[in-house]
Order: structure tokens, then sequence, then C-alpha cells
């Protein structure tokens, strides 16, 4: 095979105040003709700055390559001046970036910025250059070319937006596409769509890929080679398949094993303890020896080498030499594990029969001047004792302000909210409200702005305690504070620090510490963990089993995640448009979905297995046939014990009639 | 691979014993307030414009008590002499020699052995004891007008912005209008109308000047108010006051400190220019405005008259400059890691 | 807009009424002016009568007549003074826009370099010295001294010259701050990194991609730039006996001419209004998000 880019022992360095960090620390790969390599990791681990810096779009100062060779075309980029590599950039390697709602320019038509690149490298007029602009835009999929090349890109949603700079990238047919993160801030069945684009210019226009992710399920979908870095080295690099099955790394295992499986069932998610080294002084021997269970001596005292596993598979660990014991990879690893999913769920439908809460017809409006937005539009469900019950939804579609206005941080514009068969929306008096303030508690998604940066933890946690006068004394407080710190799994001696010396797993167990102190009954937890690295969500993820286990806690998980919701929820109800389109137990609801935008997002979701993944065809939802307004409203009906889906009369009868064939 | 292989024996196999998944904190533990002052000393121009500060602060409560001189003691045997400072006299190029722009040594001239150190007016007043005296006066009108507003801006914004709704609405109209009129104008009629005094003039900056501060504190709150650990606090069960007092107030310090750091240049420049324009202080009370408005009327001949109180003013006005960028960039959530 | 024009023109009204020394109950004023003073407000009326009769004249541009020139109407001055205040001012705004532009732009580009500590060491003290400082300063050195240019009066182009830069030096330092600031965070966005990633050069990157996004923070301070460029010309024009509005606003002050006073008050507060329109229009050229959508910019 050709290979068209080879990187040999990349090194980029920043300069801080605090001193030199070493984000990329010797990296070496290539990349074959007309192949998506993907590149993985977790925040910090260098990926993005790798792929940034094979443009040299590091920002200089305070970002240099320090040393390694860059190789194109035979040519070593790195000693390339700014001309020079003004001439490849955009024309023989160009890049696709995370966010499309920040990376077009708002002020400047996309037409126009589209026709720079290709009025700059292939010297053609403004005119040809515009006819090629509205092929380009065809190609990746917007409607009406002509007249989308004079709209400004806060004219298009989101994943138009990502079209748009797909054309920008791909208008002077490179040789190399780099994308970084190009579907991290979708949703997810924009991301499937994406996907599916960018997988069908590779083949199209025989490009070849280099694809920076952090979700296993998407390089599953996309990628033919993948390599893992993690603090600013490759740790392992081979096929997909070789990756996904054959993992000889533990921090790849630790990596597939903290992703829930939609197909599997685990009882609990392997995690990697702590968190990634600070490459301002990045430590002797194995990066990863701190968090690596398996670690052994010469890991804090050498580097490993990569060890040949096959001729397309290396790693970099000591587990490969020669003389080290074997070690056998954790169970949850092997492929298509079944487990009995029925039993699991007569086991959970038996301990459920109380119900906690209790929402009816709740409606959430927010007017901005003359046009009201229907946030949460006339939602019904309950939540049993001691359950969990997943909402899901895209961006957009209410979730979060469920949660919100049922712990009333909102004023609800319709409807009620039982809690122990009492309305806790009733206009009451303020001691009520105190103790239902102590029995539901919420836990937050940013780990950043969740915590008061002017507070120290200690006092964060005991704001509860606090205000419902629930420590006596000084010592019983802290006391307090200490137990709660260790029960989510950080030391004593935190208790007198601020915020911000925490990572953000660590501020996350914070929050959590906070909620726990006021001893609730019932948690809503708001996308606790969209913020975080896999490796960190899982740690987020088994503590709060742990602690759900320990004392008998009922949550309301609100995720966009769907097979981290799946995982910890036995009832799921998904949200879309301000209205709960379908709700079962998850085992159901994934086995059996019935509502067309619940297929679609089951559909949707990448899974970490390249096998399955091949093979998968994606459900499209059509939403212009979501209920307009017009005719009869669709309602939830139970079509079968336990699962309810949002249908008209006519629609459940058919239902209905299915589920007695079968 | 360049590792030796026989380096590597046997027992660098065995499991390593290090305590797995402690929770280390690789940041050191620093308060707030201890790491916004790190901050603000690195940056050496801020550091300057406080030390500056610091002086002139001490030679306007001190400065008048250096000599005899009373600042409104007239003596016109000894009128318009310039400046002449023991020691630096020799130096010919600072123009502190007791000569004028024709070289003559008004000293000798007048048969006075005394040193004037910035030289004394037309009315033979010691300028330094005047411009020390002024610069009091100012300094003082400046902080007082910026604490006044400070204090207003803080409650209105604050009220505006924490309840929200319909009050917010009221306040924000009627400060939309107050922006509408041009602030200095309303000032000056104001001052026709108070007659000019410290009081007056203070009142009538204050006036107008509240405003900006209660549009950031306001700002600042709406921003709060959505963060999730405001949200969390609330969804404990606390309190107005508490919200208030625990995460609204201590979050908000910075642009208020901020603010408040450029408020008073610009106080100090507003008095001078009243006084300019001649809206400032009767004499015999000096203020850095009278006296450059006075130093005007001779600037042909005596320029001296306008030198030093152009220079402090000058020196105030960047220092503040200098010390609001600095905390500006020490306290920016943005810089921190 | 007009609410605040309303305000001004009632608050203007009272303060009329109570001055001491206003046209209404100066012991100054001789009986022939008292006499068309009173009828021109109808003194004799109640005072809401008074009032409408004041806000009618004002709309139809009658201001009053001045005490210090012999009964001559305001408008008539304030249309004689305009003429060499509004050259001063299109000067310096014109000048101090487009220095402060471009020293920020290089600051911004040489960012963290001696050119751009420099350039805001120039920024603080142009913020910092007060104008009729910075103006004595010039007058002193390059009128007094050097003798390279005329100190006073307004009898051609180089008369201007003083003025203009004493005028445009606070205009520049905060045109430059501002746009040094904007530009950096222009310059870390998606966007321009985007457009390097097309291979644009730097220049194409900053003009084409950096400029108008930066200039449209710098429209918020037109405003406030408009209101100190007025009181700068009341000292400027002091201190260079420029025989424009502003210098006629500072002497009525001195001989408590009231009515010029009032007038000119209300003149600028139009003119300020003004500002603050074409600001808000601007923004919808500038910015096509507000433009397509048909909202304000809040």
């Amino acid at each position: 095979m050709e290979k068209i880019l080879e990187v040999k022992d990349l090194q980029v360095s920043f300069d801080t105040y605090a001193g030199e960090v070493k984000a990329v620390r010797g990296v070496s790969f290539h990349l074959n003709k007309g192949e998506i390599l993907a590149i993985v990791g977790e925040s910090g681990s260098g990926k993005s700055v790798t792929s940034k810096s094979l443009m040299k779009l590091i920002p200089n100062p305070p970002g240099r390559i320090t040393g390694g060779e860059i190789i194109f075309k035979g040519d070593n980029l790195v000693n390339f001046t700014e001309k020079q590599m003004q001439k490849i950039r955009g024309s023989d390697i160009s890049m696709i970036f995370q966010d499309p709602m920040t990376s077009l320019n708002p002020t400047m038509t996309v037409g126009n910025q589209i026709i720079e690149s290709i009025i700059k490298h292939q010297k053609q007029s403004k005119h040809q250059a515009k006819d090629k602009a509205i092929k380009l835009l065809e190609m990746v999929g917007i409607p009406n070319p002509e007249k989308r090349l004079s709209s400004y890109p806060h004219q298009f949603s989101g994943g138009m937006r990502q079209r748009v700079v797909i054309a920008m990238a791909i208008s002077c047919n490179p040789k190399v596409l780099i994308a970084d993160e190009p579907t991290t801030a979708l949703d997810v069945t924009i991301q499937a769509q994406i996907l599916e684009l960018l997988r069908n210019l590779q083949k199209r226009m025989e490009t070849s890929i280099i694809f920076i992710t952090h979700d296993l399920g998407v390089v599953a979908n996309i990628a033919d080679r993948v390599a893992v870095m993690y603090a600013g080295k490759i740790v392992e690099i081979g096929k997909v398949e070789e990756i996904f099955y054959n993992p000889q790394h533990p921090y790849t295992w630790g990596l597939l094993g903290a992703m829930p499986n939609l197909n599997e069932d685990s009882e609990e998610l392997i995690t990697i303890p702590g968190s990634p080294p600070n490459l301002l002084n990045p430590p002797n021997g194995d990066a990863f020896a701190e968090r690596n269970q398996y670690a052994m001596k010469i890991d804090y005292q050498l580097e490993p080498p990569m060890f040949k596993v096959s001729e397309t598979h290396f790693a970099a660990t000591w587990l490969l030499h020669e003389k080290s014991p074997k070690i056998i990879p954790p169970d949850t690893l092997r492929k298509h594990r079944q487990v009995s999913a029925i039993e699991k769920q007569k086991d959970r439908l038996a301990k459920k029969r109380e119900k906690l809460l209790e929402v009816k017809n709740l409606k959430q409006y927010f007017s901005s001047g003359s046009n009201v937005v229907k946030a949460v539009d006339g939602i019904n469900f309950d939540i049993y004792k001691g359950e969990t019950f997943g909402l899901v939804g895209e961006s957009g579609c209410g979730k979060s302000t469920t949660g919100r206005t049922i712990i009333r941080l909102y004023e609800a514009t319709d409807g009620e909210v039982l809690y122990n068969n009492v309305n806790i929306h009733d206009k009451r008096v303020s001691g009520d409200l105190q103790k239902l303030n102590q029995n539901i508690q919420m836990i937050f998604q940013d780990p950043y702005s969740s915590l008061n940066p002017r507070q120290t933890v200690a006092d964060i946690i005991a704001e509860g305690m606090d205000i419902h006068g629930l420590a006596s004394s000084k010592k019983e407080r802290l006391g307090k504070v200490y137990e709660l710190l260790e029960t989510v799994g950080l030391n004593r001696e935190h208790a007198n620090r601020y915020p911000h010396e925490f990572s953000g797993g660590q501020r996350q167990r914070i929050g959590i510490a906070r909620a726990l102190a006021v001893d609730p009954e019932f948690i809503i937890a708001d996308e606790p963990i969209s913020a975080l690295d896999v490796s960190i969500q899982a740690q987020v993820v088994n503590l709060m089993k742990k602690l759900q286990k320990e004392k008998g806690l009922t949550y309301l998980f609100i995720a966009h995640d769907l097979s981290m919701v799946k995982y910890i929820s036995d009832r799921i109800g998904v949200m879309y448009k301000g209205k709960i389109v379908e709700l079962a137990e998850s085992e159901e609801l994934y086995q059996n979905p019935l509502h067309a935008y619940t297929k679609s997002l089951l559909s949707a979701i990448p899974l970490p297995d390249p096998d399955t993944e091949k093979i998968r065809k994606r459900i499209k939802f059509d939403e212009s046939l979501f209920w307009n307004g017009e005719g009869e409203e669709p309602i939830l009906r139970e079509v079968k014990e336990g699962h309810w889906v949002s249908c008209t009369e006519q629609d459940f009868q058919s239902i209905k009639k299915q589920f007695n064939a079968v | 691979m360049s590792i030796n292989e026989k380096e590597i024996t046997d027992d660098l196999f065995l499991p390593a014993d290090s305590e797995n998944g402690t929770e280390a904190i690789s940041r050191p533990t620093i308060t707030y307030w201890a790491e916004v002052w790190k901050r603000f000393r690195k940056n050496k121009a801020a550091f300057i414009g406080l030390i500056l500060i610091s002086i002139i602060l001490a030679l306007a409560i001190f400065g008048p008590y250096a000599n005899e001189h009373g600042y409104d003691e007239q003596n016109l045997t000894r009128a318009n002499l310039p400046p002449k400072i023991p020691i630096l006299e020799q130096v010919s190029w600072l123009g502190v020699s007791g000569t004028d722009i024709q070289g003559i040594d008004r000293y000798k001239e007048s048969g006075i052995t005394e040193y004037f150190w910035f030289g004394t007016d037309n009315l033979g007043r010691d300028l330094w004891t005047r411009v020390w005296e002024g610069t009091r006066i100012s300094l003082y009108i400046a902080i007082l007008a910026a604490l006044i507003d400070l204090i207003i801006g803080v409650v209105y914004g604050g009220i505006s912005a924490y309840y929200g709704g319909r009050i917010d609405n009221i306040m924000q109209r009627i400060v939309e209008i107050l922006v509408g009129i041009p602030s200095l104008i309303v000032v000056i009629l104001l001052i026709l109308v108070l007659q000019p005094g410290i009081i007056s003039i203070t009142l009538a900056m204050v006036i107008t000047g509240w405003v900006g501060m209660a549009r950031i504190v306001r700002g600042q709150i709406l921003k709060l108010k959505e963060q999730e650990y405001v949200l969390a606090s609330r969804t404990l069960g606390a309190k107005d006051r508490r919200l208030i007092w625990k995460h609204l107030i201590p979050n908000t310090m910075g642009p208020i400190i901020i603010t408040t750091m450029f408020t008073i240049p610009t106080a100090i420049f507003t008095e001078a220019f009243l006084s300019f324009i001649g809206l400032g202080l009767q004499p015999p009370i000096a203020s850095l405005g009278t006296l450059i408005n006075d130093g005007y009327k001779l600037l042909r001949i005596y320029p001296h008259m306008l030198a030093f109180s152009s220079i402090i003013i000058s020196l105030i006005m960047i220092s503040f400059n200098l010390i609001g960028d600095g905390l500006r960039d020490a306290l920016d959530p943005k810089m921190r890691k | 807009m007009l609410v605040t024009f309303l305000i001004i023109a009632t608050f203007t009204f009272f303060l009329m009424q109570t001055l001491p020394g206003s046209p209404f109950n100066d012991e100054r004023l001789s009986e022939s002016q008292k006499e068309k003073l009173y009828e021109r407000y109808g003194l004799d009326e109640p005072a809401p009568i008074q009032y409408v009769k004041y806000m009618a004249n004002i709309f139809k541009g009658d201001l009053g007549v001045s005490f210090q020139y012999d009964g001559r109407p305001v408008s008539d001055i304030i249309g004689e003074r305009i003429g060499a205040s509004a050259v001063l001012g299109a000067q310096s705004l014109i000048i101090g826009c487009m220095v402060g532009i471009i020293l920020g732009i290089i600051a911004a580009i040489r960012h963290n370099t001696a050119i751009d500590y420099a350039a805001m060491v120039i920024a603080v003290i142009g913020l910092s010295v007060p104008n009729f400082v910075f103006a004595g300063l010039l007058q002193y050195w390059v009128g007094v001294k050097l003798q390279w240019l005329p100190v006073a009066f307004w009898e051609g182009f180089e008369y201007s010259i003083l003025p203009t830069i004493s005028l445009s030096v606070f205009v520049i330092a905060t045109i430059a701050r501002f746009m040094r600031t904007e530009m950096l965070e222009v310059l870390g966005q998606d966007y321009i990194v985007t457009a390097k990633a097309k291979g644009l050069n730097q220049f194409a990157v900053v003009m084409r991609h950096g400029l108008r996004n930066a200039a449209i923070p710098i429209i918020t301070i037109l405003g406030p730039m408009t209101v100190s460029l007025l009181t700068g010309t009341l000292v400027i024009e002091k201190i260079f006996s420029v025989p424009g509005l502003g210098e006629q606003f500072v002497k009525s002050i001195m001989t408590n001419d009231f009515p010029v006073i009032m007038g000119v008050t209300l003149f600028y507060s139009i003119l300020f209004i003004g500002v603050v329109l074409i600001v808000d229009i601007l923004y919808g050229v500038i910015d096509p998000r507000i433009r397509l959508s048909g909202g304000t910019k809040q």
C-alpha cells in the first residue's frame, strides 16, 4: 500500500507560564492512500495537537514543533516555510473542525467562504469558482445550492453548517483530509448523517482521512485503522478489528470496557482509576503506569517501545515483552457477550411498584417577546421508588427543562408534579418546600460551572447541611463532609481545597457529594456525564449505581448518550420536541422500538463494534411526519404492559393488531 | 529500539506496589485572592502603577506639611517664582534651578533665599503646598464619587438582575433613558444649579455615573444566576440572603473592583474638566483642575505653573488605568486554568 | 429616542425656571427684554401652558434668545458656530479611527512583541493624559517654543492641526486598545483557523475574516466616543481660541448666558441621540446576523 503521509517521532510543546508542556511526545504513524485512520484519545491526549501540527496550524507562540518529521510527497513539512505551507493547506491537505457553529465566519456568505480557497489554489475565475461551489454544496447534500450560496452561516442548522465546512475542505480535492472531532458537537442522528457523508465522499474522491475522535463507536463505524493516544503518545495502533477484538494495551482495555455496549449487558463498567498525567512534568517510564492495575516495576522506570503484535498491529506496553507475565484482558471485552436480558428485566419489574413521582401534563413555555417556545409541552410519566428513569433526547428536546421544572427551578406553565402523592407545585408554606428540597436533589452537567469557585470544597458540600440545619456543631459538619468525600472516592485532605484544583471527574463527584449531604431520596441527574471523558464517565456512573444500591436512591437520569442511559436506567422515556414519544422498560425499548423517532435514534448510535457497524442500516426519521398541530393529536398510549407510544387512535389499533398477531 | 535488552532484568516485571487509584491533585492549594495578587504582581506595569499611586497618595496626605506655607497664604513679593529644588538645581535641563524661561534667576532678583520646590503662583502662594492640597481634594472627590457610584450601582444593578421580570424591565427602561443623555451635559447643568463646591461636584458626577456600574453588576448577576452552582444552591433550598451573600456577591467582586478602578480616573478627569470650563471649586480652594486652569493663563511666561499639576494629574490617571488593566487581567476567569 | 429628548427638554425647562439669573427671573434684564420674554413664553400663564409653549418652540427650532448678544436667537448663534466645531470633530474622528484601527491591528498581529508593547504604552498614555494637558504641551512646545504651527485662532488648515491632534489622541488610544482586544479575540476564533487551513496568507486572513468581525464591537463605543469628542471640543476650542460651538458654550457658562447654555445643551442632546441612531443602523449594515433577523443587538 502506498503511504501518502508519514509522521516520524513528532514532538510538540507549548510554552506556558508554568513551563514547557510537552503535548505531543514522539508520535509516529503513517497514512495509507485511500484509508481512514482514526486517532482516539481522551481530552489532553494530544490528538488534536497532532492533527493541527500536520498542517502547522499550531498557534506559535506558545506552541512549537520541537522535533520529528512530517513526510508528505517526499518533503518534510516541518522544514517548510509559512509561504510553502500556505500552498499545501487547503489544496493538498485540508481540515474539518469540531464545532460548525464557530468554524465559519459569521459575517461572510458561505459561498464566498467556499470560493476563497478555489480561487486561491486552482486559479479559477470567480464565475468558475462559483459553479464549482454550487456543485460542492450539492455533493455534500445541501438543498437549493444556488440560493444557499449567498446565505450566511447563521441561517444554517448545525448539521448543515458542518456540511458547508466539509464542502470547503474538499473544494480542491485534497490528498489528505484531517477531520478533528467533526461530529462531537452534533446530535447522534446528525452525526450518523455526517459520518455517512464522509464515508461516501472518501470513496468517491479517494482521499485519505485522518479522523480524530474520542468516541469509540464512531471509530468502529468509520475507521480502517486506529491509533490510540495517551499522554502525548500513541500507545497502540492497528487495524480496527485488531484494536477492538484483540487489544493489547491496558489503556485500550480500559477505554473499551468503560463504554457500555448497547448489545450487551454487564453489571459494572470497567474504570480507569485516576486521571491523565500532567504533561508539564511527564512521569518517568510509561505515562499510563499510575492508572494501570497491571503495572510492573519496569513501567515506572523505562518507557515501553512499540512491540509488534502483527504486521499491522503495534502496542507500547511492557506486557508484550517476552519476560512479562501473561495477563488475560478483562472479561467484558469478549465479543458479543450475551446476558439473559429477560431475567434481569423480571428482577427489575419486581422491585418497583410504589410510585414516588408522578408528572401530569407538565408544560413549560418560555416567551421571549412575541414568540413562545414550548420547551416542555404536556408530558406525563411516573417514577417508581428505587428505579432509575432515563430521559433521552437530542439537544433542544426539553429534557433538561423537564428536570429543572420538576425541582421548581422554573415555575411550571401548567400541570402537576406529585411527589409521594403531594402536588409539589402548589403554592405552599415554605416549610414544606424546605422539606422537598431535602428530599429531591439535583446533579448538574457542567463540572466547571456547578461549583462556586470562591468556596472551599467543604463549604460546597456542607451547603445543604447549613441550609437545613443538619449539623449541630462544626465538628459534626466536618465529620459529615469527610464521610461524604470518602463516599464519592475523594480524600479528607481535599476538604479545604478550591474547585479549580480538581479535574472534571473529581468535580462531578464533589457535586454528587453536595447532593447527598441532605440525604435525599430522589436525585435528578441532568446530563451528569456528558462533559466527561469516557473513562471518567464510567467512574461517575459506577459511583451512582453503587450509591443507589447502598442508599436506595431513585434517579431521574437525563442524557443524550443513549448507550449510557440504557446501561443505567430501568425505564426510559424518549423526548422529542417537548413531548415524550415513547416510554418503556429499557431492554424492551432497545429491542422493540415502536415510534419512528426512537427507531432512528437507536439506529444512529454508533456501537464500539466494527463488525456490527459495517452491516448496520440507519433509519431516517422524517420530521414532517411529526404531528404539526393539524388533525388528531397523537397521545401516549399503552400498547403493551409498560410500553407506551405516542400515536393516534388508528396507529394504536394497528400496533395492537401486530402484537396480537405475534 | 534503542533499549538495551540486557538491562531489562526479570525482576522488573514484578507487579509494582504503587497505590493505584489515589486521587492525586497536581495543583497547589491557593486561595482566589492570593492567586489574583500573585498574577497582579507579575504584571510590571500594573505594579508600577500601584507604587506610583501609593507615592502620590502619601504626598497628597503629607506633602502640604513639608513646609510652613499654607495653601492660601499670599505674598506678592514672591509672586511667580519658578521652581527651585536643592541639589537638583545643579542639573540645568530639569528646569528647577530657579531661573525662568528668559534665563534670569528670579530668586536672586527678588532676594529670596528660601527654596520653593514647585515655585509660586501669581499671588505668591507656594505651589508645592497648593498642588498636593489640590491632589488631595481631587482624589477625595474622585474616590467619594466612585464609592457612591459603587453603592448605588451595585444595589440598583443587583436588584434589577436578581428579581428580574417586570422590576428589571422598568429599571432597565430608566437606565436606557439615562444612558441616552450625554452625562457631562447633565453634570454641567446641575452644577449651574447647585453652585460649584466639593459636594455639588461629587453629586453631579454621581447622578449619571452610577449607571455604568449598575449595568455591569446587572450583567454579571444575570450571568451568575444561570450558573449551575447557583441553581444547585437553589435546589438545596437556599434563601435569597444566602444566594446573594455566598454566591452572587463574592463572584461579582472582580468586575466591581475593576469598574471602580476605572471610575476613579474618569472622575478625576471630570472634576478637572469642570474646573477648566469655569465650573470648578471657588478660590482659594484648589483642585488639580483649578490649578491647571490657572496655569493656562500664564502658560507662555511661567510654564511651571501648569507643569506640575499637569504631570501629577497625568500620573494619577495613568496609574489608575494601569492598575485597572492589571486587575482586569488578574481577575479574568478566562486566564484561570 | 424621543422619550430621552423629551426628558432632556423638560429638564432644561425646569432648570430655566429655578436657575438664579434665568431668563424668567433675572434682575439684569432690561424691561424691554423681559417683555419680549414674557410675550414669548407667556409667563403670565400657568406653568403647564408655559411648558407646552416652550416645547412647541423647541420643535420649531426656536431655542430662545441670548442675553449676551442682545437678543440674537440662540439658533442663529449655533448655526454660526457649528462649522468650526464640525470640521474639528470630523477631522479628529476620522484621523482617530484610522490611526487607532491600524495601531490596534498591528498590535494584535504582533501580540506580545515590542511593537505591541509600544502601541499599548502609547494607548495608555493617550487614554490617561487629559486632553487639556496634552493641548497645553503641544501649544507650548510646537507653538511657542518651536514656532512650527499657530497656537490659536481659526484661519486656515494649519490652524486646525494642533487642535485636531489634541482631540484625536484620546480617540486613537481608545480605538487602538479596543481594536487590539477585539482582534486578539477574533484571531483566536475557530473560523480564523479555518481560514488559515484554506491556505490564505496572514494579510488575507486578517483583512477578510478578522477586520469585519472585530469591527462590530467597535461600533458600540462610537456613541460614547462622540460624547467625549464633544466635551473635548469645549476645552480644546477654548485653549486654541477656535470660534466653535464649544468655545461659545464655555463663554456662555462664564457669562451666565442661560438661553445659549440651554440651547446648546439641547442641540448636543439631539446630536448624541442621532449618533446612537446611526450606530444602531450601522450594526445592521455590518452584521448580517442582525440585518437578516431584523432584530437589534441587546
